[in-house]
């Protein structure tokens, strides 16, 4: 969840970084500081990402970690609430920030010459938040608008806030990165200053600076500024381990919607959970075999073919923390049901099982993969991401080096097996949107504040 | 440790940076502009650094070229590449798939593109851009492509009507623009897509997908010759046709009005505002840069600052001007929970009565311009963000040299012409104001 204005793409399951060579340090507290050189404008984008996100939350506080990234702006001793964005657009710069399940992240993009500006002002705030009484009571009102906005008004949101409960039992992938709202009204700034406490300290954080920049000098800044800060105390999540999967799972929910719409959702591993590592890129191409561009099988045989659907697509998280869910998701075409529309897509995940891709088909995931690796290095802010997210999932950064050549070793039959291992009714959740209708009846008194989230 | 503090910090190097900035040397490279035989307008700036290219060919024959028939500049662009030639849409997507090539389309109100990011090497680019050119002169429009395409954009319909924000912003458009071309929803309705002929599509596509309606911008790793030859390949065999006809002009709202539309929802979404300004227009820059203040900035903006910093009344708020061939919008829009509609819709109002009364402070002024010069390089910082900007300049006819003299045209701003241009354009008693949600007052009848 960005902190203001419409959403980042989060970019998921959207592969590889550029192969210019990334220059790693750690300072004497344990911040973890990533450099990558790209000459081509005299930007810089940077940026702190913290090893703490919904993930890492229990029940009762769910949505604490975006709260305190909210809080964040709020103010220090020394730049007071406000202050922090004003010196950043003074500067010329863009701002915002993002919580998902495993990490927290907060970025800059300036010309190349104000990097000490961000580093000021991230230091400051990775130790010496306020987190003043007041202010919380402010900021958590707007992040309930900002779940309102998102979830309970957005059908399909709510639908895959009531998918992932039902999918994730144990691991805490089950409850939604903007926290449900009960627990937000219920939260008290004493909760989040306990939350600061434990994870915001260097060495729970990685800095990632990518741009027109001298990597030397940018660690000599970076010490300048977040050298002097102490280490915290060292944190220990639990592994909270995801139930193995006891069979198919059905969830409907009702909401006011025009449209049905059809989530299902395999238990998989990820590169970090998975024992061979060949299983999860297998994983990744088969997102792509099946959503990988407009030649791709869900819109050549779903959409176009078969018409069942207006529009389906798939997906998979490689770089997850955590076991997690391979996507699928759909809405209808005019005079199909989600029924048959159900009936459809697992007709294509029985084929993946029952018969090896095709080499055309894998070839053309291949060269996309090619390509895209080349179109990446045009975005400074997406390879300081992609970078961000792997180191702080718990990955080596090198893993990005290795995307090309491991999607490259591939086979139909590593596909196959995975479909057949991974993509099995017995790992599989479905929820479908069962719309109510939108228009409702005018409200007879003043509505009761705080019950929004009723229906 | 002892820091200086981050105001000396912010202004230290600030100054420095302005004289930087003043210099010549790390600028966009120079726009090279020509013109094809057949009238297509060619705009080009290298950038040799990466081995791909973007391309982007931009029609006059967005939803203003509907006439009458919502949806049907849209559905024209959705079914290009569908079929062109002999291929049929699975084979030119597993083409474009199987050589790595990114190939996009879209319409919105003013325009019609279709868009193409490709490695630079003669082989891929080569035949993506055939493909291109195929798609652009030969599409096939088949009537099963055509029933399926336009079921597609009946639901998305109704996936848009699910978005309480899609609801405000087509209402709104429909309110300020009543009569005028700029009224019609692009993505049409349920009952004008159900109306549309495959002949009308057909002979959208034969009027405004011409050379002498259409705008190409090129940036990539190709040198001058690369850049004509790929300009020829994809647009040369386009017939010359005619440029589309002149607008007609946008009248200002005569009296202030309002639209509710009632949903069942937790959140009430309100857009209010009127009718803004062109590309191109005189007062751009005092425009542009007084909205910077106004509630153009994000968090630092005056709306944001009172109504979600001061208020928590809201998660997103902000004001922008559309600038488009004739007068696009200014609006204001937020959303805020059922029960505080009220409030804050004054609030919206009394800031933009209270701006165009005395306009933004020095402070105000100072910073908006510091933020916008200061992020200049940001905005020209990718061929993704160049690419776009050629086929804006190149589309409304802006100089070539418009990103280039952006930052001293933004220093120009006084705030007297601030004050002055909002006085003349922007009249807070004659707005549109559209709720929609838990909120508005009635249901509206459908």
């Amino acid at each position: 969840m960005p902190r203001w204005a419409l959403p980042i793409l989060l970019l998921l399951f959207a592969p590889a970084v550029a192969a210019g060579p990334v220059h790693e340090y750690r300072l004497d507290n344990g911040l973890r500081v990533l450099v990558k050189e790209d000459h081509r404008a005299p930007v810089v984008v940077s940026q702190v990402w913290y090893k703490v996100g919904s993930g890492d939350e229990h029940g009762g506080i769910t949505g604490i970690s975006h709260a305190l990234e909210h809080m964040m702006f709020q103010g220090t001793a020394k730049h007071p609430a406000g202050e922090f964005s004003r010196i950043v657009a003074a500067n010329g710069g863009r701002e915002n920030a993002f919580t998902g399940r495993d990490y927290t992240a907060y970025f800059q993009l300036l010309a190349k010459d104000r990097l000490p500006v961000s580093f000021e002002l991230e230091s400051d705030r990775m130790r010496n938040l306020s987190l003043k009484e007041a202010d919380f009571r402010k900021e958590i009102r707007v992040v309930m608008e900002e779940r309102r906005l998102r979830t309970e008004d957005n059908p399909q949101a709510l639908t895959y806030e009531r998918f992932n409960a039902a999918a994730f039992v144990s691991s805490p992938y089950h409850h939604p990165v903007i926290g449900w709202m009960d627990d937000l009204r219920n939260l008290k700034v004493g909760d989040l200053r306990a939350w600061y406490r434990r994870w915001y300290a260097p060495d729970n954080a990685t800095l990632v600076v990518v741009g027109d920049v001298d990597p030397q000098a940018v660690v000599r800044l970076a010490k300048r500024w977040f050298g002097p800060l102490p280490a915290g105390r060292p944190v220990h999540s639990k592994p909270r381990r995801e139930l193995g999967p006891r069979g198919l799972r059905r969830v409907t929910v009702r909401a006011p919607a025009e449209l049905p719409y059809l989530l299902m959702g395999y238990q998989v591993p990820v590169l970090r959970t998975v024992r061979d590592v060949r299983e999860a890129y297998a994983l990744e191409v088969l997102a792509g075999i099946l959503d990988g561009g407009s030649g791709a099988r869900l819109a050549s045989r779903l959409v176009r073919g078969e018409q069942v659907a207006a529009s389906a697509s798939a997906g998979y998280d490689l770089y997850a923390r955590r076991t997690d869910l391979f996507l699928l998701n759909a809405t209808p075409a005019r005079g199909h049901g989600v029924a048959e529309l159900e009936r459809a897509l697992r007709r294509e995940v029985r084929r993946l099982r029952e018969q090896p891709v095709t080499a055309a088909e894998l070839e053309r995931v291949k060269a996309q993969v090619v390509a895209r690796r080349v179109f990446e290095q045009d975005s400074v802010f997406y390879q300081a991401m992609q970078l961000g997210r792997v180191v702080t999932a718990g990955l080596d950064p090198r893993v990005l080096d290795e995307y090309v050549d491991r999607i490259r070793a591939v086979t139909p039959a590593r596909i196959q097996a995975v479909a057949r291992r991974y993509l099995i009714p017995e790992r599989l959740t479905i929820a479908v949107l069962d719309p109510l209708p939108v228009q409702g009846r005018p409200p007879r008194t003043a509505p009761v504040h705080g019950a929004g989230a009723l229906r | 440790m002892k820091a200086m503090s981050a105001r000396a910090l912010a202004r230290a190097v600030l100054t420095l940076g302005l004289l930087l900035w003043a210099l010549p040397g790390r600028a966009m490279p120079p726009v090279q502009h020509w013109t094809l035989a057949n009238g297509v307008r060619v705009y080009f700036v290298r950038a040799p650094q990466l081995p791909m290219v973007d391309l982007r060919v931009v029609f006059d024959a967005g939803s203003a070229r509907d006439g009458g028939h919502a949806g049907l500049a849209r559905l024209t662009n959705t079914l290009l590449a569908d079929g062109a030639g002999d291929l049929n849409a699975d084979r030119i997507a597993t083409r474009f798939d199987a050589l790595g090539a990114q190939f996009g389309s879209g319409a919105s109100r003013d325009m019609a593109w279709v868009s193409l990011r490709s490695l630079s090497g003669a082989g891929p680019l080569g035949e993506a851009s055939g493909l291109v050119a195929r798609i652009l002169t030969a599409p096939r429009f088949t009537a099963a492509d055509f029933r399926r395409e336009r079921g597609r954009m009946r639901v998305a319909v109704k996936e848009r009507e699910q978005s309480l924000g899609d609801v405000a912003g087509r209402a709104f458009y429909r309110a300020l623009y009543r009569g005028h071309p700029y009224a019609s929803p692009p993505g049409g309705t349920a009952r004008s897509l159900a109306a549309l002929t495959r002949t009308e599509v057909r002979r959208f596509h034969r009027r405004y997908y011409v050379g002498r309606n259409a705008v190409m911008a090129i940036v990539g790793a190709l040198d001058r010759r690369g850049a004509q030859a790929l300009a020829q390949r994809v647009a040369g065999a386009l017939p010359a046709g005619a440029p589309a006809p002149e607008l007609p002009p946008v009248r200002d709202p005569a009296a202030p009005h309002s639209v509710e539309i009632h949903r069942a929802s937790t959140q009430t979404h309100v857009r209010v505002g009127t009718v803004g300004m062109r590309r191109g227009d005189s007062d751009y820059f005092p425009l542009y840069v007084g909205n910077h203040v106004l509630g153009g900035s994000g968090l630092v903006s005056r709306l944001s600052r009172e109504i979600r910093e001061r208020r928590g009344l809201s998660y997103s708020v902000y004001s922008y001007f559309l600038p488009m061939r004739r007068r696009g919008p200014f609006l204001m829009g937020l959303q805020t929970r059922n029960g505080h509609t009220r409030e804050a819709v004054g609030l919206l109002r009394t800031e933009l009565q209270r701006f165009v009364a005395d306009g933004p402070t020095d402070k105000e002024l100072r910073a908006a311009k510091e933020n916008l010069i200061g992020g200049f390089p940001l905005r020209i910082d990718s061929n993704a963000d160049i690419v776009e900007y050629l086929a804006m300049i190149g589309f409304y006819r802006l100089p070539l040299d418009y990103l280039q003299t952006f930052p001293d045209r933004v220093r120009a701003v006084t705030r007297t012409q601030i004050r002055d241009a909002f006085r003349r354009r922007i009249d807070p008693r004659r707005l549109v104001t559209v709720i929609v949600g838990g909120g508005a007052s009635a249901p509206e009848s459908r």
